[in-house]
């Protein structure tokens, strides 16, 4: 299947077609026994400019925020400010060692340090641990926090993770791998955390009940008070899921509602760049009395911290400890996704709180307005005020035309936006997520409304042209039944068996 | 839509053909267009002793994941291995080339908690 | 827009219910504008002496050469701003980086299945032993003391959410694994997975001896081939040689920043046996409704936002970006370049281990193969040479009594193809000046 659009790297190039970018006045027999040389190494040598060519044609064959719209629900997908990439990048970080000394790494202790104190605040947590790698490495921590808690306190009946059906996924896979059982509670007809279902499959094996809140459907938990006493009473914890924590900065505080433990995603909420799926950062945020159990190493400052702090004869005010007693231990090779913590602190600077709470107004004031526009054409099976996402359903779509949610996706691909989310959360038939983002003008916004009544429009009168779709991308719908019935996920070189 | 005549059904949508004291076990027409096409089957281990209605194996599609139930108890004594390369097999055949695994019943009164062909294909009509 | 919406202000949008409002005004940095920003951050960057001293610290973090091709590429927005290829339509560039990727990790390692990527090394340890838990149903595992301490530390939290036990083979004299151990270990047959590591931490170059080859393929234990300088892959006999059925290991050799630790990111590799079992994204390739070659993110349903529960992992994110990095170093060096430079790294490293070790007072700990690093025994405490070397201007290399009690006259010392000669003139200059002071008062 050779393709002449785009051949692999593997299919171009030459050997000794190097490039020189070490010496190569040294050989590998010099210096180890020969049975411990590999005998081969079948990777192609391309040019510079052959490999530039390659990936810059590579990357225009990719859509990103850059390139336009890309309504997301769950994911956030707004504007990365370049400024963050700038200082993230600066020598002082880049390049610095992760067992370099903390009295010669101050300046990174002190951006991280800047960050936990802020996140905490901003959150209503006592403490943040920057180490997880992503939301649901978070989760994964959060959960190991609580199997110790629990362990520790004696209490050894506590078992069962309740999940609403609404969840992200991951909340029950990181369950799993704790070793817990899960319980999935059904949505009320609100689309809600019911506090009597909840009550129900309360009990003394509760461990953990996960939430999100604004939830998956982008609506505010309104009794969420209530459904955080009602687990504390029976002595379990409650866990923030905080990928929509793009609706409530500056509006209230998961600590304030009861959470004992939660996640963030900085290249959700925080911008960082998704970079095609990762890397991501997920902050681990802990109520007072689970502090001690965060992942190491911990952060911590001698004196009052800040430019003002008081500091040791070293200079040293910052400092990493490795001796938390309690703590689940590490939960990765180093310390945190450390260019990824200047790059979220960047944001808060640029920001402040005012700034922060003027972009979570603004998410929900977009996702609103975009919400009254779409309930004019297509069914949006909870029509009251959303936070900042909100979900649609092409079921009557279907009934009526054959047309489905991925066939309107599709359709938007060609009309230069990327789709929203589709299918989920799974409680809606045909869904599609929409989740704008407080970057987004409303031209911008009103040119998606126009261009997804256009396509619903087309489906009652030539459905079979937006199932035909997408028409104008670098390739068609993918058959993706081919592709899991007979795997082929990497190139074979030529001599040897496929 | 009427369902064949010699098989007994499941609530899970698996269907079975008992022959003395042995059973042939699949999923149904209406199971496989649900699941659309279907990619990858995990069997039971030959010898393995399940209990009715437990989960004996797995069935993905390119979209979704779904258990499989055992409509009665027993040993199970053979696997269909076409389905190792051809998955498909169960799409295009669930009733016939597409069965999934034989079983030496343990208790073969168990059927009296199966669906006749009519009540299942009720049960089809309603879900529909 | 108020209007469209029908409020007369925001307020209305996002209230929310008394019991949960805003306790207190949340305390968090001041905004600046832009041009402060970068001035306040420079500040803190400049109080990071390390990043600019001369270093000999590797030990899981390698400081190599990045072409700047690589930034200019990947930086690029399409790549730096785009979400995970799930509309693979509009991905076909991404979808086919990782497909390359993948398959890089495949010839690198010798291994036929490679996945889209994890976090790092250790939690792909994590991750290899996860899956063969799953494969073979036994409760406990079996790592080397010569693995990674972090890795090891990270599997232990890991396996503790998991009730799994974890066995430690010990150190030989020569500082490689003690094999012995490992042949009675095996005889039990309970062990899921033992996880080897080559260059092992020490820098040693270790293999399972040929002649306990067949008993460890008969013994149902998983061999897991732990790799954590990538580079050494370029050189070193590939785990798969030895009878590695998984290996993991991490990749930011290849073009990743140092960056204080983080983003990186880990490879699994594995059999065809594995496929099922793999966490994480996996690309395919497969071809579009009109015949066109095409990529697409596949074998979905083993993830979490199909199986939830039962998936095979949690990990949802993978390290796109580091991987589309690792990839376009791998493109630009080639094999040449890869095999020059690992060549280069044993040049420096050797070079290093002779100046040093000519020293009295001063020698190489273990007598084995080794790559880029190597353990020096200074004869003293270790921690009180580095402190004298660090006052210097130098970063000697890692204080090994961290990790290893028995080694706390020890420091791993670390030499890459960026390693100059004059800095290694000035290192050896340093050690012979503190062997002529008295390192205690």
């Amino acid at each position: 299947m050779h393709d002449r659009a785009s051949p692999l790297i593997f299919e171009q190039g030459q050997p000794g077609r190097a490039n020189r970018y070490v010496a190569s006045d040294a050989t590998l027999e010099g210096y180890l026994p020969a049975d411990a040389i590999r005998s081969d190494l079948p990777l192609p040598d391309s040019t510079e400019l052959d490999v530039v060519r390659h990936y810059t044609r590579l990357s225009q064959r990719t859509f990103g925020i850059d390139t336009g719209f890309y309504p997301l629900g769950s994911c956030t997908m707004k504007y990365n400010p370049r400024v963050n990439d700038a200082v993230a990048n600066l020598p002082g970080f880049k390049d610095l060692h992760p067992f370099s000394p903390d009295e010669l790494s101050q300046g990174a202790l002190q951006a991280m340090y800047e960050l936990e104190r802020s996140l905490a605040s901003l959150f209503g947590m006592a403490a943040f641990s920057l180490n997880p790698a992503a939301g649901a490495h978070g989760e994964l921590a959060a959960l190991l926090i609580a199997k110790k808690y629990f362990a520790e306190h004696g209490d050894d009946a506590r078992t069962t993770v309740i999940v609403p059906d609404t969840a992200h996924g991951t909340n029950p896979a990181s369950a799993s791998m704790c070793g817990f059982k899960v319980v999935s509670l059904k949505s009320d007809e609100r689309g809600r955390v019911g506090v009597e279902a909840l009550r129900r499959v309360l009990g003394a094996d509760t461990a953990v009940c996960m939430m999100t809140n604004p939830n998956t459907l982008g609506l505010f938990e309104d009794h969420i008070a209530e459904i955080t006493r009602a687990v504390h009473d029976v002595g379990g914890l409650m866990y923030y899921d905080g990928a929509n924590a793009n609706a409530l900065m500056g509006i209230a505080r998961p600590g304030d509602m009861g959470f004992d433990l939660m996640h963030l995603n900085l290249h959700k909420t925080f911008t960082i760049p998704h970079g095609g799926g990762g890397a991501g950062a997920g902050p681990l945020g802990v109520a007072q009395r689970l502090v001690d159990y965060l992942p190491t190493p911990v952060v911590r400052v001698r004196g009052a911290g800040g430019d003002g702090a008081s500091r040791d004869e070293n200079g040293t005010a910052f400092w990493l400890d490795y001796e938390v007693p309690k703590s689940i231990g590490p939960v990765r090779s180093f310390w945190s996704n450390f260019a990824h913590v200047v790059r979220a602190l960047a944001y808060l600077y640029a920001n402040g709180l005012e700034g922060l709470t003027d972009v979570s107004r603004l998410a929900v004031l977009n996702a609103n307005y975009v919400r009254v526009k779409v309930q004019k054409f297509l069914e949006t099976p909870y029509p009251e005020t959303c936070r900042h996402e909100f979900v649609a359903s092409a079921a009557d779509l279907k009934k009526e035309t054959g047309v489905r949610a991925v066939d309107i996706a599709k359709a938007l691909l060609d009309r230069g936006f990327h789709a929203p989310t589709m299918y989920f959360p799974l409680i809606v038939p045909e869904c599609l997520m929409i989740e704008p983002t407080e970057t987004e003008s409303k031209e911008t916004l009103d040119s998606f409304v126009d261009a997804l009544e256009e396509i619903v429009v087309m489906a009652k009168r030539d459905p079979q042209k937006v199932m035909n779709a997408p028409e104008h991308t670098p390739v068609a719908r993918v058959d993706e039944t081919r592709a899991a019935r007979h795997p082929d996920l990497r190139w074979h070189p030529p001599a040897s068996p496929a | 839509m009427a369902q064949p005549a010699d098989l007994l059904f499941s609530r899970e949508h698996e269907w079975v053909k008992v022959d003395g004291d042995s059973a042939t076990v699949g999923i149904t027409e209406y199971a496989q267009s649900s699941l659309g096409d279907i990619v990858y089957v995990e069997l039971p281990k030959l010898g393995t002793e399940v209990a009715q209605f437990s989960t004996t194996g797995v069935i993905e599609s390119v979209k979704a994941v779904s258990d499989l139930y055992t409509p009665l108890g027993g040993e199970v004594t053979e696997v269909n291995e076409s389905l190792q390369n051809d998955p498909a097999l169960v799409n295009r055949e669930p009733f016939a080339g597409g069965w999934l695994f034989k079983l030496r019943l343990k208790n073969v009164s168990e059927k009296d908690n199966l669906l006749s062909p009519e009540t299942y294909a009720q049960l089809v009509a309603e879900a529909q | 827009m108020l209007d469209a919406i029908g409020v007369a202000s925001i307020d209305e949008l996002t209230k929310v219910p008394a019991d949960v409002a805003l306790r207190t005004t949340p305390d968090v940095v001041s905004a600046l504008p832009e041009s402060e920003i970068m001035r306040r951050f420079e500040m803190l960057a400049s109080r990071n002496r390390a990043a600019t001293m001369t270093s000999f610290l590797g030990a899981g973090a390698y400081r190599h050469y990045c072409p700047p091709a690589i930034m200019s590429l990947a930086m690029r927005g399409e790549f730096l701003t785009s979400y995970t290829p799930y509309q693979a339509e509009v991905s076909q560039g991404y979808l086919q980086a990782v497909y390359e990727w993948q398959t890089y990790i495949c010839l690198l390692t010798g291994l036929e299945i490679a996945n889209a990527s994890v976090y790092d090394g250790a939690t792909a340890l994590a991750e290899g032993v996860i899956m063969a838990l799953a494969a073979t149903g036994r409760r406990r595992v079996l790592v080397s003391r010569t693995v990674h301490p972090n890795y090891r530390a990270v599997l232990k939290t890991y396996c503790d959410g998991l009730d799994v036990a974890i066995d430690e083979l010990p150190l030989a004299a020569h500082g490689a694994t003690d094999y012995s151990a490992l042949r009675d270990a095996l005889a039990e047959k309970t062990y899921a997975a033992v996880a080897l590591q080559s260059p092992n931490f020490f820098g040693i170059v270790e293999a399972v001896p040929e002649e306990m080859r067949p008993e460890l393929k008969q013994s149902g234990t998983i061999p897991i081939a732990v790799v954590a300088e990538a580079l050494s892959l370029a050189a070193l006999q590939t785990p798969a040689s030895w009878g590695a059925q998984i290996c993991v290991g991490e990749g930011q050799s290849f073009g990743v920043a140092l960056a204080y630790g983080g983003p990186y990111v880990g490879f699994i590799a594995c059999t065809n046996e594995h496929l099922r079992r793999i966490p994480g994204r996996l690309v395919g390739r497969t071809l579009d409704k009109n015949g066109k070659v095409a990529y697409v993110l596949t074998l979905q349903a083993r993830e979490q936002h199909i199986r939830r529960e039962r998936a095979t992992s949690n990990i949802c994110t993978n390290q796109a970006h580091c991987a589309l990095i690792a990839t376009i170093y791998l493109a630009l060096m080639g094999a040449s370049g890869l095999r020059d430079c690992a060549a280069q790294n044993l040049r420096r490293s050797h070079e290093l281990a002779a100046r040093v070790t000519r020293m009295g007072g001063f020698r190489m700990q273990f007598e084995a193969p080794f790559f880029n690093e190597f353990v020096l025994n200074v004869g003293s405490r270790a921690g009180d040479v580095l402190t004298a070397l660090q006052s210097r201007g130098i970063l000697g290399g890692l204080d090994l009594g961290r990790f290893y009690p028995e080694l706390s006259d020890c420091i791993l010392m670390t030499a890459t193809e960026t390693t100059s000669s004059q800095e290694i003139d000035a290192l050896s200059a340093a050690l012979k000046e503190i062997a002529r002071v008295p390192t205690h008062a």
